[in-house]
């Protein structure tokens, strides 16, 4: 096993999804004014860990992953690179920041972090190992800040992606957001979707629910509706070049979305004429979702039968997810049984085709 | 080809309709704007009486919050499922190649043009029946059956 892995891995890995922390405020210091610094410190805001994998559950981190006792897993290079660069012959990481940035009520606030989050990234991941990339952390509370934001950090090679939580204030496709998406698409940035999201609003679209298991198993239907919102208010019409990632999307939903949405589009297309072909033509084109945490069917044949569906091989990414614990050995990160040409292309090829490495 | 008298012109304004049977088939005769088309009255996706569904015009777009509003009174729309088929050709919007309805063609004859035709060859018998006089001074809408 390990050595086919090895073998399948010969031209380096794209992991698509990889969690970095930030191992508490006083790490961002540097990166903060003098006023905004003080201003953290004396609302004594320690940390703005968003608790989307809570410490203690099994999901949230892989056994060995904390650094030490006590500390983020995901907070340490060394660590990292031992167990995801090297292990996985990784090519390119991508970087995922999640720190409650998003979801802080004072914009101003907000901005400043974003900064000081995407200066962090840079100088104590990106220019210390050539592998990593990372996305940028945007003040989604203010999309022209946002864009701000990406007009600041946007030249450097080592962001690849602008990095918006699913569960927003509004559906992403509004034009309210549209400064974000005219931003990446300048400078060739994706605009990955990942989970998580703003405080405020009920987690289900049917109200709060009462356990973490909702919760998590829930969020594919927040992924689900901001896809729709995107395609519906021709994001991708206005955005031609722009491409979405969906992190911890999950896919296996993507078919019979794509039957209902087709399906409905034939009827209904009148309001939204900006979308002149099937929106399943326009999800394979834009859409693209990273591997894990990876629905498990109860054969894994079903699996292919679900790639097949989607009509498409090029909207998979790899991705580990690391630290979250979704699967044991390395190599049940991808899938059994894939035909070689799509592991191929899920495991680099694909992310090569959508990111600007 | 058969021809089939189904209105007179004046029975169907312009943006109206009427759906009469003709060898079996419903088919939905329409005014555009003064000149007259007919499509089979049955939507090819799960046989809706198309026919009854709203004549509107074709929305399209350039870009988002755009809105083109073109051939007004020329786009049927199916009242089941909303399906958009151009009048005057039977294609769908979406797929014109493959969804279509059958259309005949429809026109305007002279009331006199349908029925004094000479052309018989038959000679006259003795025996005349008592007659009525029948107007056909008006004009008439015609389907033609291939």
């Amino acid at each position: 096993m390990e050595k086919d892995l090895a073998v399948k891995t010969r031209t380096g890995v794209i992991d698509c999804d990889v969690h970095h922390a930030v191992p508490s405020m006083a790490a961002l210091y540097p990166y903060l004014s003098e006023r905004w610094r003080d201003y953290v410190k004396e609302h004594n805001i320690k940390s703005l860990e968003p608790n989307y994998y809570p410490r203690g559950n099994p999901l949230s981190a892989r056994p060995g992953s904390e650094p030490s006792p006590g500390a983020l897993p995901g907070s340490d290079l060394g660590l990292l690179q031992r167990q995801v660069l090297e292990p996985w012959s990784v090519q390119y990481a991508i970087l995922h920041c999640l720190y409650g940035v998003q979801m802080i009520h004072n914009e101003d606030l907000a901005a400043q972090l974003a900064q000081a989050v995407n200066d962090w990234q840079v100088a104590e991941w990106l220019e210390k190992d050539s592998r990593l990339r990372a996305s940028i952390v945007v003040p989604s509370q203010n999309p022209l800040r946002a864009a701000e934001e990406i007009h600041r950090v946007g030249k450097h090679p080592g962001f690849v992606q602008v990095l918006l939580l699913v569960r927003s204030e509004k559906p992403y496709g509004k034009r309210y957001y549209w400064p974000i998406y005219e931003a990446a698409e300048q400078y060739g940035l994706t605009v990955g979707i990942h989970a998580g999201g703003v405080t405020g609003y009920p987690i289900m679209p049917v109200g709060w629910p009462s356990h973490y298991i909702e919760d998590y198993v829930s969020h594919a239907q927040a992924f689900q509706s901001q896809l729709i919102s995107l395609v519906s208010e021709g994001v991708f019409v206005k955005f031609p070049r722009l491409r979405v990632v969906m992190m911890e999307s999950g896919f296996t939903w993507v078919p019979s979305l794509m039957w209902r949405f087709d399906k409905n589009w034939k009827g209904l297309r009148r309001e939204i004429p900006w979308v002149d072909r099937l929106p399943s033509e326009v999800m394979r084109d834009h859409i693209r979702f990273t591997l894990q945490p990876l629905d498990e069917p109860p054969k894994p044949e079903i699996l292919l039968k679900v790639i097949e569906q989607m009509g498409s091989d090029e909207m998979l990414l790899f991705s580990s997810d690391y630290p979250h614990w979704h699967y044991d050995e390395r190599e049940e990160a991808l899938p059994a049984g894939l035909p070689v040409d799509l592991e191929r292309k899920i495991l680099f090829e694909n992310a090569r085709a959508v990111y600007r490495f | 080809m058969k021809k089939y008298v189904v209105a007179m012109v004046d029975e169907i304004a312009p943006g109206q309709r009427k759906i009469v049977e003709i060898e079996g088939r419903s088919i939905g005769v329409f005014n555009v704007h003064g000149a007259f088309y007919a499509i089979r009255n049955r939507c090819p996706h799960a046989g809706a009486p198309l026919c009854e569904g709203v004549v509107s015009g074709f929305v399209t777009s350039k870009s988002p919050g755009e809105y083109i509003y073109s051939r007004q009174g020329e786009i049927l729309r199916c009242p089941w499922h909303q399906w958009e088929f151009d009048v005057k050709t039977g294609q769908s919007y979406f797929d014109p190649a493959k969804t279509r309805v059958r259309t005949y063609q429809a026109e305007v004859e002279a009331g006199c043009s349908l029925v004094c035709d000479d052309g018989t060859g038959m000679a006259k018998g003795p025996f005349v029946a008592e007659t009525y006089q029948v107007a056909l001074e008006k004009e008439y809408v015609v389907v033609v059956i291939e």
